[in-house]
C-alpha cells in the first residue's frame, strides 16, 4: 500500500494479520541464500507452549482454592473446579493480549515496521504473575504502562532493558499496594462467599514471614498452594522448563545458575539462622512462590538478561542469591523474585561490559606473546 | 601426521544434490568473461578495448591503485563486450573464445630455482596474482607485503561443496609445484589444512594442519585462527587449492591455462557431477539441459548456498568458484509456516521435527522463512563460530562504526563466509555478511 493511500494507516494491522496466516514469499537478496526456518513467531510460540501447563493448572488451582475456601471441594467434580479457575483466569488473559497487541500495533504502524512478536510471550506472563483477584481494569493499565514505558520508549522489542512481564508486575505492586499484597487477593472469593473458619488466604511464604511455617511440601510442589496464578506450581514450570532447554530457546545456563544461586543463598541463611523464615530448609524456597517461575520463564528473556555465555552463569547466580536474601530478609514483602530479576536485568549490561573486556584483554594479551 | 584440532562448534546443513565423483570435459565455450566486481575493493581500469584481439594471459584490466596486479583473458580471443553497471561501474569484460589464439609464454621452470621476485613478476605478469588473497579482509594481496605465513585449506565444508581430492586427482604434481612457488614468498610456513582421508597428506615444503569438526572448520579463516591468530599487524596470505594448481600448471607449461574443475551441484539438478572448463565460463555452459524442469523458480548460485552469488544463465561463472548450487527459489506464501511440525524443516534450531534427523539430506529453498527483526535470542551466534570471538558483539560494533571495537574484537580474522553460517541460523533474519563486510570496508578505508 502507497502511503497515503486510503486505509495506509491500516497497513501494519494488515501485515500483522497477513504474516500470522502466511509466512512471507520473499527470498533473499544478499548474503546466504537459505534461512533456517525458525523466525521469532516460532520462537515465541515455543514459550507460550511451554506456559501452558502452568496455565492450565494455575486455572484448576483458581478454582481449587476458591471451593477449598468456602469448605465446599469435596462436592464439586474436577471439571468443575477447572471451569470456575477457567472462568476466572481467562478475562485476565484476554485483557492482557488485547491491549498490549493494541498498544503494538499503533506503534507498529506509527514507525512502519512489521509487528514484533516479543508481546505473543509477555501478553501470557503478564497473567501468570498475577494474584487472581487484580482487578481487570489494573491489569488493562499494568499491561499498558509495561508495553509502552517497558518497551516502546526503548525501540521495541529487542531493545527493552527490563522483563515487561514484570514491569508490569511491579509497576501494580508499587502503584496499589492495598490491592496487590495481604492475604485477600490469592484466592478468588466474592462478597457472597462464606469462607471456613481458620481460612487466612495467605500464601506459605507470607505465614513463613510471619514466622509460621505449615505447608505440605507435596502440596508446594504439586502447586495446591495460594499464589499468583501460574507461579504455584513447580511441576508445571519444570515441564515448561523442559520445552524451553530440549527446544534450546531457553538459556539451561541462566536456569541452572539461578537455581543455584538460590540454593547457596538458602544454606547461607540456613546457618545464620535467628528466625524462623531463615530456619526454612533451603530447598524449599526453590519451590515456593515464584522462585520457579520466575527463574525458567523471566530471568531467561534473552532480550532483558545477560547476553554473553560468561554472563549467563553471573546474572542468574546472583538473581538466585538476590531473590532469597530479598524473600527472607526484607520484613515487608515476603517475596523476592520480582524484585531480584529487576534489579539484575538493570545490570545485564554492566555484567556483558564485564565479560567483553576481559575477553578483550585475553585477546590482548594473545597477541603480546605472539608478537 | 601431527595431531587432530578437533572443531566442536559450528553446524553441517545437509542438502540434496552433492557432486557424484564423475567428470565430464567440456569444450571450451564460446565466450568467457571476468568480472571486476569478484574483488571486493577492486578500483578496475580497462587495458583493452572492444574488438581488440588478446592471447591467454593478456591483461584485460588492472587494479588503479596497484597497476602491477593484472587481471588476464583465461582463453585467446576477441573482446566482444565491456558490460557496464550504474555509473558505468564495469561488470564483465567478455572474450570470444579462439582457439588460435594462442597464449603469452613464461619460462617453463621449477620455482624451487627462482628467486621470489621472480615468482612474484611471473604471477602478476600471468594475471595468477589475484588467486593469492590476503588476510585481514579477504581481499587480493599486496605484492610489496611479507606475509607471515600462507594458509591453504584443501577441504571445504560447506553446503554441496566440491571435494578437492577428487579435482586435484591426477594433478597433484602441479598442487607441489604451485606450493614451491607459495613457499618462496614467505619468510614463514606454508600450512595446508587437510581433513581425514586427504590426499593433501603427502605434500611437501608445507606444514600439515589436520582438523575435525563440521561447517566452518573448511574455513581457511576459522583453521587460521586455531593454530597461527591474526594479531593486528600480522598478514596471512591464503589461496585456493584448486588455484594452487592453476599456479603451479603456470610454472610447470609456461602457459596461461585456467581449466578448472566445477561442481554442478544441488537439489534442482538433475545429474549432479564434476565438469571440466575454463575459468570465466559462461553459467550457460554447464547449466543448460542439465537442471529438472519443474514448473517453479530456481535459482542458480555460483559459489555455495552460504557465501555464493546469484547469477543467471547467460552470466559468468565467478573468479574464485569451484562450485555452482541450484535450488528452489521459494517464492511462495506458506500457510501458517511458522506453526508446521517441521518434518522438512531443516533448522539449526531444535524447534523443528528435523531435529531428530540430522543425517538426513533436505532440499532447501531462497525463502528467508520469516521478516527482519531486531537482536532478540542470544547465544545464537556463538554456537556456529569455532573462534575465540563474540559475533555479536564484533557486528554491533560495526553496526555503531566503531573501529577500536571492531579491532579489539577480532576484525582482522574474519570475513563474510566465516560468519555466513549465523546469518543462515538468524532467527532475526539479521544481514551478517553485509553488516561484516561493511566493517571491513570501513577498516580498509581508516586504517589502509
Amino acid at each position: 500500500m502507497q502511503k497515503g493511500a486510503k486505509y495506509h494507516w491500516l497497513q501494519s494491522v494488515h501485515d500483522g494479520f497477513f504474516t500470522f496466516l502466511y509466512v512471507s514469499k520473499k527470498t533473499s537478496k544478499t548474503g546466504t541464500h537459505i534461512h533456517d526456518f525458525i523466525d521469532l513467531k516460532r520462537t515465541m510460540s515455543v514459550v507460550v507452549i511451554a506456559l501452558i501447563p502452568a496455565l492450565l493448572f494455575g486455572m484448576y488451582n483458581v478454582g481449587y482454592q476458591h471451593f477449598k475456601a468456602i469448605g465446599e471441594f469435596a462436592s464439586y467434580g474436577f471439571f468443575q473446579v477447572f471451569a470456575y479457575g477457567f472462568i476466572k483466569v481467562l478475562p485476565i488473559v484476554i485483557v492482557s493480549y488485547v491491549v498490549g497487541l493494541g498498544i503494538e500495533f499503533v506503534f507498529a504502524q506509527l514507525r512502519g515496521h512489521e509487528i514484533n512478536e516479543g508481546f505473543l510471550v509477555s501478553g501470557m506472563l503478564i497473567p501468570l504473575v498475577m494474584p487472581v483477584q487484580t482487578p481487570l481494569w489494573m491489569i488493562a493499565v499494568a499491561t499498558a504502562f509495561a508495553v509502552i514505558f517497558g518497551k516502546e520508549v526503548f525501540g521495541g522489542t529487542g531493545m527493552n532493558i527490563w522483563n515487561p512481564a514484570l514491569l508490569a508486575r511491579a509497576f501494580l505492586f508499587f502503584a496499589y499496594p492495598a490491592e496487590m499484597s495481604g492475604i485477600k487477593v490469592w484466592v478468588s472469593l466474592s462478597h457472597a462467599d462464606k469462607v471456613i473458619d481458620g481460612f487466612t488466604g495467605a500464601t506459605p511464604m507470607a505465614d513463613a514471614a510471619a514466622g509460621n511455617i505449615h505447608f505440605s511440601v507435596a502440596d508446594a510442589f504439586f502447586g495446591f498452594i495460594p499464589g499468583s496464578i501460574g507461579e504455584t506450581s513447580t511441576l508445571a514450570i519444570l515441564i515448561g522448563a523442559i520445552i524451553l532447554i530440549a527446544t534450546g530457546i531457553g538459556s539451561w545456563k541462566i536456569m541452572v545458575s539461578t537455581f543455584a544461586g538460590g540454593a547457596i543463598m538458602g544454606i547461607i541463611l540456613n546457618i545464620f539462622a535467628v528466625n524462623p523464615y531463615m530456619h526454612l530448609p533451603f530447598w524449599q524456597h526453590l519451590i515456593l512462590g515464584g522462585f520457579a517461575f520466575g527463574a525458567v520463564f523471566m530471568a531467561t528473556d534473552p532480550v532483558s538478561g545477560a547476553q554473553t555465555n560468561k554472563g549467563k552463569w553471573i546474572y542468574g547466580f546472583l538473581i538466585g542469591i538476590l531473590a532469597i536474601l530479598i524473600r527472607v530478609v526484607n520484613p515487608a514483602y515476603p517475596e523476592g523474585m520480582m524484585l531480584a530479576i529487576l534489579l539484575m536485568n538493570t545490570f545485564a549490561p554492566l555484567i556483558d561490559h564485564y565479560v567483553v573486556q576481559s575477553h578483550i584483554k585475553r585477546r590482548l594479551k594473545r597477541a603480546r606473546i605472539a608478537g | 601426521m601431527s595431531e587432530v584440532i578437533k572443531l566442536r562448534k559450528g553446524l553441517n546443513i545437509k542438502l540434496k544434490g552433492s557432486a557424484e565423483r564423475v567428470l565430464e570435459k567440456l569444450p571450451t565455450p564460446a565466450t568467457v568473461a571476468l568480472k571486476p566486481t569478484d574483488f571486493p575493493g577492486l578500483t578496475p581500469k580497462l587495458s583493452v578495448k572492444i574488438d581488440q584481439e588478446v592471447k591467454a594471459g593478456d591483461a584485460l584490466f588492472y587494479d588503479k591503485y596497484h597497476p602491477e596486479i593484472i587481471f588476464t583473458a583465461p582463453v585467446g580471443g576477441k573482446v566482444v563486450s565491456i558490460n557496464r553497471g550504474e555509473r558505468r561501474k564495469i561488470l564483465e569484460v567478455v572474450v570470444e573464445t579462439d582457439k588460435g589464439a594462442g597464449s603469452v609464454t613464461f619460462p617453463k621452470v621449477d620455482p624451487s630455482n627462482l628467486s621470489a621476485d621472480e615468482i612474484k613478476t611471473q604471477l602478476l605478469k600471468s594475471g595468477s596474482w589475484p588467486f593469492v588473497k590476503r588476510r585481514p579482509y579477504g581481499v587480493i594481496a599486496s605484492p610489496d607485503e611479507k606475509p607471515k605465513s600462507i594458509f591453504i585449506s584443501t577441504f571445504d565444508t560447506a553446503p554441496l561443496a566440491p571435494d578437492y581430492n577428487f579435482i586435484a586427482e591426477g594433478q597433484m604434481n602441479s598442487f607441489q609445484t604451485g606450493i614451491n612457488a607459495l613457499a618462496k614468498l614467505t619468510d614463514g610456513k606454508v600450512y595446508l589444512g587437510v581433513n581425514t582421508n586427504s590426499a593433501f597428506a603427502s605434500v611437501k615444503q608445507v606444514e600439515i594442519k589436520s582438523f575435525s569438526g563440521p561447517h566452518p572448520a573448511g574455513n581457511v579463516g576459522i583453521q587460521i585462527h586455531n593454530t597461527t591468530p591474526i594479531n593486528k599487524g600480522d598478514v596471512v596470505w591464503t589461496v585456493n587449492p584448486q588455484d594452487v594448481i592453476l599456479i603451479g600448471r603456470l610454472f610447470e607449461t609456461g602457459k596461461v591455462d585456467f581449466t578448472k574443475i566445477m561442481a554442478l551441484t544441488g537439489s534442482e539438478v538433475e545429474n549432479p557431477k564434476y565438469y571440466q572448463t575454463v575459468l570465466g565460463a559462461p553459467i550457460s555452459s554447464i547449466v543448460d539441459g542439465k537442471l529438472k524442469k519443474v514448473n517453479y523458480k530456481q535459482r542458480i548460485i555460483s559459489g555455495n548456498v552460504l557465501t555464493g552469488i546469484r547469477v543467471k544463465t547467460q552470466q559468468y561463472f565467478c573468479f574464485y568458484d569451484s562450485h555452482i548450487s541450484v535450488i528452489p527459489e521459494g517464492d511462495e506464501y506458506e500457510f501458517l509456516g511458522w506453526a508446521t511440525l517441521g518434518s522438512k524443516k531443516f533448522s539449526a534450531s531444535k524447534t523443528f521435527l528435523t531435529s531428530l534427523f540430522p543425517k538426513k539430506e533436505y532440499v532447501l529453498n531462497a525463502n528467508m522463512h520469516g521478516g527482519d527483526r531486531a537482536f532478540v535470542l542470544s547465544g545464537q551466534y556463538e554456537k556456529l563460530v569455532p573462534m575465540d570471538i563474540l559475533p555479536v558483539h564484533l557486528l554491533k560494533a560495526v553496526i555503531v562504526n566503531d573501529i577500536d571495537k571492531m579491532e579489539q574484537l577480532g576484525i582482522y580474522e574474519v570475513i563474510e563466509e566465516d560468519f555466513a553460517l549465523c546469518e543462515y541460523a538468524c532467527t532475526s533474519k539479521i544481514k551478517v555478511q553485509d553488516i561484516l563486510r561493511t566493517g571491513i570496508n570501513t577498516m580498509i578505508k581508516e586504517l589502509g
